[in-house]
This record gives C-alpha cells, structure tokens and sequence, in this order.
C-alpha cells in the first residue's frame, strides 16, 4: 500500500480541483472546491441535499462551466486550453472530445429509451470514436457480461429493472474505456433490493483499478471501497479524509449531525 | 323503463341457478349484460335518416352516376390526382426538412436565429394559406425581375422574368411549403422540448457533439410526439392543395373546374373529386398508422406485439 501510495503520489492527478466556484445566477453553489483524485483512487462525495455534490460532479466533465478557480482532469485544464498565462475557452467540438475520457453515470439512468441495451452500449463508440460495428457489439457483449446482464442486450430499457438499467447505464459508459468514472447518487433511484446489484459491480470496477468519484449516500460502500471521503455542506467542502477517519470519528459538528442522520 | 328491463332479465336467471337443478356451479350462471334500449332506439333513428338521405342522392338524377364513372379515371382526372399527390408530397417533405432547422433555430443560443425563427413561424401563421397562394401568384406584380447576385454590392451572376421562372406550379409549391414550414417548426419543437433534459447529459457526457445527439438522440426520440400531428397535417395539406386551384395550379380541383367549366356537368365532376380525395386521406390514415407503430418502439408498444406474438421477455 505505501509502496502503491508513493507511486500514486508522484503521477499527475486524475481530478485537481482548486477554489472552484461556480454560481447559478446570484446563488454561489460551489464556494471554492478543494479535491484531488489520484489514479486509480475511489473517492465519495457525502452530504446534505443543495449542498453542490452534482454540480460540482458536473464541473468535472464540463456539463456546467465553472466561473473561478482551476479544474483539472488527467493534467489539462476542464473547457479551457492554456498558452502562457492566458486561457482560451475550447470549442464545443473540442469539449465533446474531452469528455470521451469521463464515463458518466446518472441517478436516473438517462438510458436512451429509443435503442435496446446493446444499442445503448453500442452507439457511442461507433458514432463517436468510429468504431466498427462488430468491434462495438463484441465489446457490447464483454460488457453486458462484466455487469451480468448476457443475453439481456436485445431488451429496451422499459422492459428492465431499475437495477438493470443502471448496470446498463455503467456498461455504456465504460464503452468508451473512459480512464475516470463519475456516479451521482448511482443507487438512489432504486429500490432497496435493486442496490446490492449495482454497488456489486462498482466494487468490481473499483477492485480493477478504475479511479472513480461517487457521490453517494451509501456509507457502507463508503467505508468499503473509498480510499477517501468528503463532506459538503452548503458549496463547500467541510472536511475530508480516510473514510474510517471520516466517518467513524468526524472532527466537525456539522459532519456528525449528517452522518447520525444517515447512518 | 329501467325496472321493466331489470325483471325481464332477472326471471331466467333465478331459473337457471335453481339449486334444484343441479346447477349451482358458478361456471355455469349466464351474465346478462344491461341493455340500453335508448341506445337502440336512437342508432335505429339515425341510420333510418341517413339511408333515406343516401337514397335519395343516389337516386337524384342531378348526380348522374354514369357521368361520375365515366370521367372518374379520365386521363385530366388521373393527371389532377398526380400533381396533387405531387404538390403534398414535396410541400411536406420542404415543410418538415424546413420545419426541423427553424424549430433548432428557435431552441438556439443565438438571438439573432431564435428571433428570425419566431418572426417566421408569426408570419406565416398569422395570415390565412389563401391569401399566400395568391400572394406568390403574383410575385411578379411586386418583382418584375428575380436576380441572382451579392446583396447591396451591384454584383449580379443571373437575371430572369419572374413570370418565367415562377409559373402557377412554383407559386403553388412554394406557398404551400413556407407555409407548412411553419406549422411543422412549432409541432417540432414541441417534440424536442418533449425529450428529457438528461438524455442530453447522458448524450455528452459520452462526447456526441451537440448535433450528433440531436440526430440520433434527441429527434429520433421527438418522433414519436411529432409523427402523429405530422401524420394530421399530411391529410390537412392533400385536402389544401385544392386551394391552388385559384392560381390555376393544375392540381385535382382545377381539372375538374376546367372540364365543368365547358360542358357543366359541375355536381358529377364535384363527387369525382371528392371520390379521389376520400381515397388518398384513406390511404394516407393507414400510413400514419404504421408509422406511429414504428416509432413507438422501446416504449411498450412494441413490446406489446412483441409479447403478443411470443418474442417479448424471456424471464
Ligand atoms: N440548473 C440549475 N439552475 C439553478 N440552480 C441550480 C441548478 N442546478 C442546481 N441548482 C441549485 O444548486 C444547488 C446545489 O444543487 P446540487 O444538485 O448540486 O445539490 P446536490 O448536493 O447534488 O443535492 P442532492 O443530494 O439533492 O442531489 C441547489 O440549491 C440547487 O437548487
Ligand atoms: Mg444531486
């Protein structure tokens, strides 16, 4: 682990973020975001509803423009290319680009209702990185394997459970072969039931290797899997730390009063 | 009336689950749906009306009957019913193509595309379709000549009569589409703003540009809200086409107008008209039907039939 931990320590970031802010009209949501994910890290957002966990998650694949402070994904600025010490905003074209290497999961799936899982899965890779139809469907079928959907491809997504849905959505995502994943609240849509099945496959995808940030309410996956933990309250980050650390002996009020009520 | 009903229908039935029959099982009992003899009573009115009106007009010497058939597959019919089929079809496909880019001009983040788009879709629905017909009709009473060339520079590639290159057909064609343009931007939109806002998130967040989710995302999806109306306003533009006969658009109506208008046989030639048009907006329903089936898919009714027919889910 330390050995691991000091090689880590020396690779460029997956996600630097300093003072990031970002306001929604006159409301500051994001009141200066401090955080960095190492490759390879799990890290999980916590806290209170508003308190700026999505948008933040956002932020980092440029869904929302950030209006201070620098974000950084894999070494490059988010949006933004530097020449000197000025900042040229990319173009969308350029932006689309970007976000290839960020795997998104949604709360709510966002599965495409129109296309069957295996289209689902398919239809990025081919219509965004030109891959041929039968390097996408073998690759579609590797997937829907990994997240014990097989055989489950030629299903619309009406016709599947809410927990299959998102394995489905976590499938299409990784078709990209994305080097960092983002989840909001990937298990909060579903019922009780339903969230084993989806937390399995995270775990497996964590136990690979994959740097992943998790906004999450789940805090026994937490504790399981995440190398660290921050809470946010109100835009800002309140601590942060080893998720034993965290979450069993938090320093500030404000984290106890939330973890005694999720917990 | 009701109470009459009741115990005329009550009697057998305590009859048949006597006990004393045997027949106590309640498999055997016979439901007696509840009749509404009102019900009866007005479809009898009504359908003895509308045979006698059909008698009589089929009995009305005024409507020669022989005529009707003589003329219903005349060469000038049959070339009408072309044109006409012609002047929808181009006019709706001009209309939607025309429809899509000023309704994802609407939903731009530029202002200057977004108000052009308003003020079209204003404009031509806020004037009646006749009075655009007859407008371009006689484009040529407000511009003499149509040049080709670089606005307010001088420059000029091409010079022509507009009565020449604009004829009763271009006019009717192009009234019919700009207007239809309009009608199709609105229903358009309708069918984008219909979409989930995260099927645009998820559509970036796997890098499409904005136009590659638009196209296979976004609009394939906005189908199934747009189709139906679309499928409406096919039948709505057949049934306007007749309206160009007022430029002499050679379409159904002004074939018929000019043979009556010789021989006055108006009311034979009216019903083969009307017998033509009753059988494009038949056909054209059946259309939309299968249509709409097709892009209901993914969203249960294809998987209804798919159920229906043994193929559904295999759980
Ligand atoms: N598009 C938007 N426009 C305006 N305000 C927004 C928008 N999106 C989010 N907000 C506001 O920003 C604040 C933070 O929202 P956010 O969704 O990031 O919170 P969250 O921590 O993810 O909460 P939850 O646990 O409920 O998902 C909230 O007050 C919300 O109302
Ligand atoms: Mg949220």
């Amino acid at each position: 682990m330390t050995a691991q931990t000091q090689q880590d320590l020396a690779a460029t970031p997956m996600v630097e973020a300093v003072g990031v802010r970002k306001s929604f009209g006159r409301t500051e949501v994001l009141k200066g975001i401090d955080l960095t994910v190492r490759p390879g890290e799990v890290t999980c957002l916590i806290g209170p509803s508003g308190s700026g966990k999505s948008t933040f998650l956002r932020c980092i694949n440029h869904l929302e423009t950030i209006d201070g402070g620098r974000l950084s994904v894999n070494g490059h600025l988010v949006g933004y290319r530097q020449k000197g010490d000025r900042l040229y905003e990319l173009k969308p074209r350029e932006v689309a680009a970007k976000r290839r290497e960020i795997g998104m999961v949604f709360q709510r799936f966002n599965l495409f209702p129109h296309l069957t899982a295996e289209q689902n899965i398919m239809h990025a890779p081919m219509l965004v990185r030109g891959e041929s139809k039968k390097a996408a469907r073998a690759r579609a079928a590797d997937l829907l394997e990994r997240v014990g959907l097989a055989g489950r491809g030629h299903h619309y997504p009406a016709q599947l459970s809410g927990g299959q849905q998102q394995r489905v959505a976590i499938a299409r995502a990784l078709a990209m072969q994305p080097p960092l994943m983002l989840f909001d609240e990937p298990t909060s849509a579903l019922d009780p039931e339903l969230v084993g099945e989806v937390l399995d496959v995270m775990k497996g995808l964590a136990a690979e290797g994959m740097t992943m940030v998790v906004v999450t309410h789940e805090m026994g996956f937490a504790k399981e899997v995440a190398d660290s933990v921050y809470f946010m309250d109100d835009g800002a980050v309140v601590e942060s730390g080893r998720p034993a650390d965290l979450l069993d002996d938090p320093r500030h009020e404000r984290t106890r009063a939330f973890l005694s009520k999720v917990l | 009336m009701e109470a009459t009903t009741l115990s005329s229908t009550t009697s057998p039935r305590t009859e048949a689950s006597d006990p004393t029959n045997g027949r106590s099982d309640p498999a055997d009992l016979e439901a007696v749906p509840l009749r509404h003899w009102g019900r009866w009573a007005a479809a009898a009115v009504v359908l003895y009306v509308t045979a006698a009106f059909l008698w009589s007009l089929a009995r009305n010497p005024n409507l020669e009957w022989e005529v009707v058939g003589d003329y219903l597959f005349e060469d000038f019919v049959i070339r009408g019913v072309g044109i006409t089929l012609m002047l929808t079809v181009v006019a709706m496909v001009i209309g939607t193509v025309g429809g899509i880019v000023v309704a994802v001009m609407r939903l731009s983040s530029n202002p200057v595309l977004r108000g052009l788009s308003w003020f079209y879709t204003w404009f031509f629905r806020g004037t009646p379709l006749l009075v655009q017909i007859i407008f371009w009709g006689f484009l040529a009473a407000l511009y003499q000549q149509i040049e080709i060339g670089i606005p307010f520079t001088g420059v000029t590639f091409a010079s022509f009569d507009t009565n020449a290159v604009v004829g009763p057909m271009t006019a009717a064609i192009l009234a019919l589409s700009l207007n239809e343009v309009a009608y199709a931007a609105e229903i358009v939109r309708g069918g984008i703003a219909s979409v989930d806002d995260g099927q645009d998130d998820a559509a970036s967040a796997l890098g499409m540009t904005r136009s590659q989710a638009m196209r296979t995302i976004t609009l394939p999806q906005a189908m199934r809200v747009i189709v139906p109306p679309m499928g409406n306003e096919t039948v709505t533009m057949l049934k306007s086409t007749a309206l160009v006969s007022v430029i002499g658009g050679k379409d159904l109506l002004t074939a018929v107008q000019s043979v009556y208008a010789q021989n006055y046989q108006v009311i034979p030639l009216l019903v083969v008209a009307v017998i033509w048009y009753l059988a494009l907006t038949s056909v054209l329903s059946v259309g939309q039907y299968f249509v709409e089936r097709r892009y209901g898919k993914g969203y249960g009714n294809a998987s209804m039939s798919r159920r229906w027919l043994g193929l559904g889910v295999t759980r």
